[in-house]
């Protein structure tokens, strides 16, 4: 059985199909990357994942439990901005990812004290703890996004969704956020997905490459139908060759 | 070079900032002398150094009968009112702020409801809150409550639903609860709104403070610039005119002040 599996979904804002027929089964740990066209409904397809929403029609479960109706510890998240809390300094965002779990959202005492020395050390990892005192609008963009995944991880999910985590980032900034991203990867097992725009990015860092679109087209109606995962990419030795299509490609698949 | 590129140097922006004032005292000057001139006895516009003089003795010398200075009695009640009042509506502010903002059950059942109840004008109350209450300390404050609180429900409940759905969903990715969610997510970053909207409701507060007591009261400074009048003593009106403004513009000072101090993640948001 597969850790996650996404049956039959459907997802529609009023009458308009946003995402159709999605199947998907990932196993624990795959790195999963997901491109397409904007305003395809790949971030539609994170926040249903993330159990933000809920989907039309299908269900998605995580290591065979029921589908969840609302985000939780389980599923971590870092979004393309806002991920981090503007009134806590950069230690205290960390730390939320232990205290937030908490009755109180606080941690007292020793176990406060113990949270601080593990968050410095995560804080360390991520090349913050230079700013540990400041708060997260004094950060860069770069900067604030390896908070946000510090503080994601801290909260120890099994899966995690990236929505473009780095589409705001320069170039060379991006790279460094690469390395930071697969070394945590590498550390902690997790299965990630993440959305991206850049093609590049998915093949280097994904073990899968999806490809999101609309695999019928009404040139009168372009919102006539939703789109689903056309290709599944085998993306695994950084990519090459690019071209091993999966067998499994879901195009125009008779139901 | 442009218009708007061009800015005053610090020694111009001073002057510019004080020009008004003193176009405004000259211009009042100029009034009260010509019209002195006609009549030595004009009551309407008295001169500075004359209302200078009255503050002076308003602040200084007792009551004939009793030997309080009544300035002194009259601000602390105000002042207390207005407290009293502004602090309930702080805090209900900020409950019902945060119930409705976050959870949909009871911003389905209130938005309505206080969206409606903040249309009526409260001054139109008034006599009900008379009759309620009686004509003590109690209708005065709950006149500043009706006035303000419904207001200062709606901006906050719309802050908090400005907290980018993002945030919130981060915290529950980290397990935080409602209550956590309301306590660690909600409240401190409504805290600087809540200075805001406290900056500005005072000028409601304060007109529903003086018209309440200008009605029905025995101290306070809506009470006695209402009771002068009867005599036409225009140099005390304006000394408390002059007084409340300047109280005004303090206590606003000091909430900006205490809102920078206090909450030094919001200066590069707000
Ligand atoms: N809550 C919503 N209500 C209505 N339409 C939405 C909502 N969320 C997204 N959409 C629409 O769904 C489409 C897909 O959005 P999204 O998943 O954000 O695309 P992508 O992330 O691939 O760029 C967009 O056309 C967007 O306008
Ligand atoms: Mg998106």
């Amino acid at each position: 059985m597969s850790f996650v599996v996404a049956e039959n979904i459907f997802q529609s804002y009023g009458d308009r199909p946003i995402l159709e027929r999605v199947n998907l089964e990932v196993d624990e740990g795959e790195f999963i990357s997901i491109v397409g066209a904007s305003g395809c409904g790949k971030s539609t397809f994170l926040r249903l994942l993330l159990a933000q929403e809920t989907p039309t029609h299908g269900t998605i479960r995580v290591d065979g439990n029921p589908p969840a109706t609302e985000p939780g510890l389980e599923r971590g998240v870092v979004f393309q901005r806002y991920s981090v809390f503007p009134h806590l300094t950069i230690r205290e965002n960390i730390v939320a990812g232990e205290a937030f779990k908490r009755p109180w959202g606080r941690l007292f005492g020793a176990e406060a004290k113990a949270a601080q020395i593990r968050a410095d050390a995560t804080l360390a990892r991520c090349g913050l703890d230079h700013v540990a005192d400041q708060y997260p609008a004094t950060l860069s963009g770069g900067m604030q996004q390896r908070l946000a995944i510090g503080q994601a991880l801290t909260a120890k999910p099994r899966v995690l969704l990236l929505d473009e985590p780095f589409g705001a980032l320069d170039p060379g900034t991006r790279l460094a956020m690469h390395d930071f991203l697969m070394e945590l990867r590498a550390e902690t097992g997790m299965t990630v997905f993440m959305v991206t725009h850049d093609l590049e990015e998915g093949f280097k860092l994904g073990d899968r490459v999806l490809v999101f679109d609309k695999p019928r087209w009404d040139p009168t109606h372009p919102e006539a139908f939703g789109a689903t995962i056309t290709y599944d990419f085998d993306a695994r030795n950084g990519g090459i060759p690019f071209q091993t299509i999966k067998e499994d490609t879901h195009v125009l698949r008779p139901q | 070079m442009r218009l708007i590129n061009q800015k005053p140097g610090p020694a111009l922006a001073f002057f510019l900032a004080a020009l008004p004032f003193v176009l405004l005292l000259i211009a009042y000057a100029i009034g009260s002398y010509y019209r002195l001139l006609e009549n030595p006895n004009d009551k309407l516009l008295p001169a500075p150094s004359k209302v200078f003089e009255t503050a002076q003795r308003l602040f200084t010398e007792g009551d004939r009968r009793t030997g309080r200075i009544l300035l002194w009695h009259d601000t602390a009640a105000s002042l207390r009112r207005l407290g009293i009042g502004v602090a309930l509506c702080a805090f209900f502010g900020t409950v019902f702020g945060l119930l409705i903002g976050l959870l949909p059950y009871v911003r389905t059942t209130l938005a309505g409801f206080v969206a409606v109840i903040s249309m009526i004008p409260p001054l139109a109350l008034l006599p009900i809150l008379f009759i309620m209450f009686g004509l003590g300390e109690l209708s005065k404050v709950v006149l500043i409550v009706v006035g303000i609180l419904p207001f200062m429900i709606r901006d906050l409940s719309g802050r908090v639903m400005e907290i980018p759905r993002e945030q919130i969903v981060k915290a529950e990715t980290l397990g935080a609860s409602t209550w956590v969610i309301m306590l660690r997510v909600g409240l401190p970053q409504l805290m600087p709104r809540l200075i805001q909207a406290v900056r500005l409701s005072l000028g409601p507060a304060w007109l529903f403070l003086i018209a309440a007591e200008a009605i029905a009261s025995d101290q306070g400074l809506g009470y006695r610039i209402f009771l002068v009048r009867r005599y036409l003593a225009m140099d005390v009106i304006l000394t408390y005119v002059i007084w409340i403004t300047l109280l005004a513009f303090i206590i606003d000072w000091l909430l900006k002040t205490l809102s920078r101090k206090a909450f030094p993640w919001a200066e590069a948001n707000l």
